[in-house]
């Protein structure tokens, strides 16, 4: 076990692993409710309820794509009328050299290509990927957590968080098993 | 192990259920890994694999050969400049549709049926694309050069004509492929991290393991990838139905008889989705059999794809009706006369050939029996699959074959090439979608997990504070 500057008891924090996600639900807000605010839950696929139960916040996401959206946008519209008004004017068929309804189509095309580019690196960045290492994954059973097990992990750095007291509240949650994660 | 099959084959129960009856997390992860991490492959995916090996040397032939002595070896000659290379685009661009429309449209009107079929269709999006990509690439003649399309700055001091559909083209396509691209890797995120997971190989759990970014399944993760994957979709679906109505900007924007209506962007959109769906089908039935996946990909999923086949296809019915009706009632002696030629002139034969796959045909969909049996709905999707091709290559070549001046009329033959060219890519596609299958999860895992019973969170249980 590593010992790490943050954390009081070279602990990342206590696992407790659930059957269900039913179960899983009902001891995060348990916990909410005894207090705990650094926690975490592993599922294998997307739980709503926990959102509320451990005050996950709105993501931050449909912003960064908003503005990638807008550059795209950007991108296209003036790209096209550099191009065609002052870059290489070329008179087609007549038309004015700023000729904006045929700038439309690239124009969009530009902006869903940039804001489908922020999405996919928005969400890698808000996910703090690529991390090829994390603490939990030192959980013993959490392979499960990518395929049938729903865990729930109280931080070390949680203010109430004390090793015997929080190991405890965990296991009278119906929890199938706490383990101590190290760091 | 037939036992074991069977268990695998269950249907759902009731009407309400999408999944065969009595599945398990564990039960889904296992099935839809194994075939990427255990490789157990049955017989039919080394046939997939050497005919798909064979026909891309093929392909690799022709171009080696196209490069060599140019386009000529293809049959296209004035009047029909275009031919089967554009054919093909078309088409396999039109069934690239399907697969962004299961991902995207569907997740956004909350149909979960979309959840054990999304993965796979979006791959044949990848790959149908891919394919439509090489043939303007290899029609313009020097595909080596095929970056000057894009605006850069360059010696020469021309740039690309932004008035021109050709090159509107070029960025709605590269923006489609570049976008199902990043849908498609998104949604593979928490599927990468379980194949690393259940990985028992070193090499291979460092690979998933480098794919998946380090996922962890956290519930903040789970928050940022929702919020992405709606985003996705949301982004996608104007643009998938861009990009057949941009192809259509091809035709339309010109003046050629037969190609100049506002009518064609929708019927387009249509067309595409009719034969994505048709692929969906060719493809799905074949897997499901071979991979025991039909409790996954149950009956009802043919069902619901074969009524989408249904409905587009008289969509597309309405707009051959209209397109005939717009051209006699135009009053336009050219117009008219395009499509007399159509119905009655060198290319009438293709032309009541694809009316009967692409009409009258797919009407056996009404009926429920047909729907529901795999080998007749198989041979209907081949049907609509050939129907789709035959519009295309009407639309193209009887419309350049015979435009104003008959004079300067024109008959084309295909070559050799063109056959080998078009075959090639079918090919190609069947390769690229077999080792996809072998190896990422052709399924959903995560997806469908959410769709079992055990996944909902059960509210206002007996429960005590």
């Amino acid at each position: 076990m590593s010992s790490s500057s943050y954390s009081p008891h070279g602990l990342h924090g206590l696992m407790a692993e659930f059957d269900t996600p039913t179960g899983l639900v009902r001891a995060a807000e348990a916990a909410s409710h005894a207090g705990y605010r650094k926690m975490d839950a592993f599922t294998p696929f997307p739980i709503e309820e926990l959102h509320h139960a451990l005050h996950v916040p709105r993501s931050k996401l449909p912003l960064i794509v908003l503005l990638g959206g807008i550059c795209g946008g950007l991108t296209g519209f003036i790209l096209q009328w550099y191009v065609t008004g002052y870059d290489f004017p070329t008179n087609i068929a007549g038309r004015p050299l700023f000729s904006w309804p045929s700038y439309v189509i690239i124009t969009f095309e530009l902006t869903i290509l940039f804001a489908s580019i922020a999405a996919t690196l928005g969400l890698l960045g808000l996910c703090g990927f690529p991390m090829p290492y994390h603490a939990v994954f030192n959980a013993p059973r959490f392979e499960r957590a990518t395929q049938d097990g729903f865990f729930l992990c109280i931080e070390s750095h949680d203010p109430l968080f004390e090793l015997d007291k929080t190991k405890s509240f965990l296991t009278g949650l119906d929890a199938k098993g706490v383990t101590e994660v190290a760091n | 192990m037939p036992q074991e099959q069977e268990l695998l084959d269950r249907q759902p129960e009731t009407p309400k259920e999408i999944l065969g009856h009595g599945y398990t997390f564990d039960g889904i992860t296992n099935q839809i890994s194994n075939l990427p991490l255990k490789g157990k492959m049955p017989l039919m995916w080394y046939g997939c694999i050497a005919a798909g090996l064979a026909l891309t040397g093929v392909l690799g032939l022709v171009v080696v050969l196209l490069f060599a002595k140019g386009v000529g070896i293809w049959g296209i000659r004035i009047p029909v400049g275009w031919g089967w290379a554009i054919t093909n685009f078309v088409w396999w661009i039109g069934i690239g549709h399907a697969g962004t429309l299961i991902s995207a449209i569907l997740l956004l009107l909350n149909q979960q049926w979309r959840n054990s079929i999304n993965r796979f269709a979006e791959a044949m999006t990848l790959f149908a694309v891919a394919c439509a990509g090489m043939f303007p690439l290899l029609h313009m003649g020097r595909p080596w050069i095929f970056y000057w399309m894009f605006p850069y700055p360059n010696a020469m001091g021309v740039q690309p004509q932004f008035r021109s559909p050709l090159v509107w083209d070029v960025f709605a396509v590269s923006t489609y492929a570049t976008v199902s691209l990043l849908f498609w890797f998104v949604g593979l995120l928490p599927d990468l991290a379980t194949l690393r997971d259940k990985a028992k190989n070193p090499a291979v759990k460092l690979i998933y393991g480098a794919l998946s970014m380090g996922w962890r399944g956290s519930v903040f993760h789970w928050n940022h990838w929702e919020t992405a994957c709606l985003l996705l979709s949301g982004l996608a679906t104007p643009l998938v139905l861009s990009v057949h109505t941009v192809v259509s900007f091809d035709f339309t924007v010109a003046i050629v008889p037969g190609w100049h209506s506002t009518f064609f962007p929708p019927y387009f959109v249509a067309g595409a989705i009719y034969s994505g769906f048709a692929m969906v089908l060719a493809l799905a039935i074949p897997l499901r059999s071979a991979f025991h996946l039909k409790g996954l990909i149950t009956d009802k999923h043919l069902d619901n794809c074969g009524k989408v086949m249904l409905a587009t296809g008289l969509i597309v019915a309405y707009a051959y009706l209209m397109e005939t009706f717009t051209a006699w009632y135009s009053g336009s002696v050219y117009e008219q006369q395009a499509f007399w030629n159509r119905m009655t002139g060198p290319y009438a034969g293709y032309y009541w050939f694809l009316l009967t796959c692409n009409i009258a045909a797919p009407q056996a969909l009404w009926f429920r029996r047909i729907r529901q049996s795999p080998a007749w709905l198989f041979a209907w999707s081949i049907i609509v699959l050939i129907g789709m091709w035959l519009e295309r290559f009407v639309i193209i070549v009887s419309s350049l074959a015979q435009d104003y001046l008959p004079s300067s009329w024109g008959y084309f033959h295909a070559t050799r090439w063109d056959v080998a060219t078009y075959v090639g890519t079918l090919g190609f596609f069947t390769l690229a979608f077999f080792l996809f299958v072998r190896l990422l999860p052709a399924i959903s895992m995560n997806e469908v997990r959410m769709l079992l019973p055990q996944a909902k969170v059960e509210h206002e249980e007996a429960h005590v504070e």
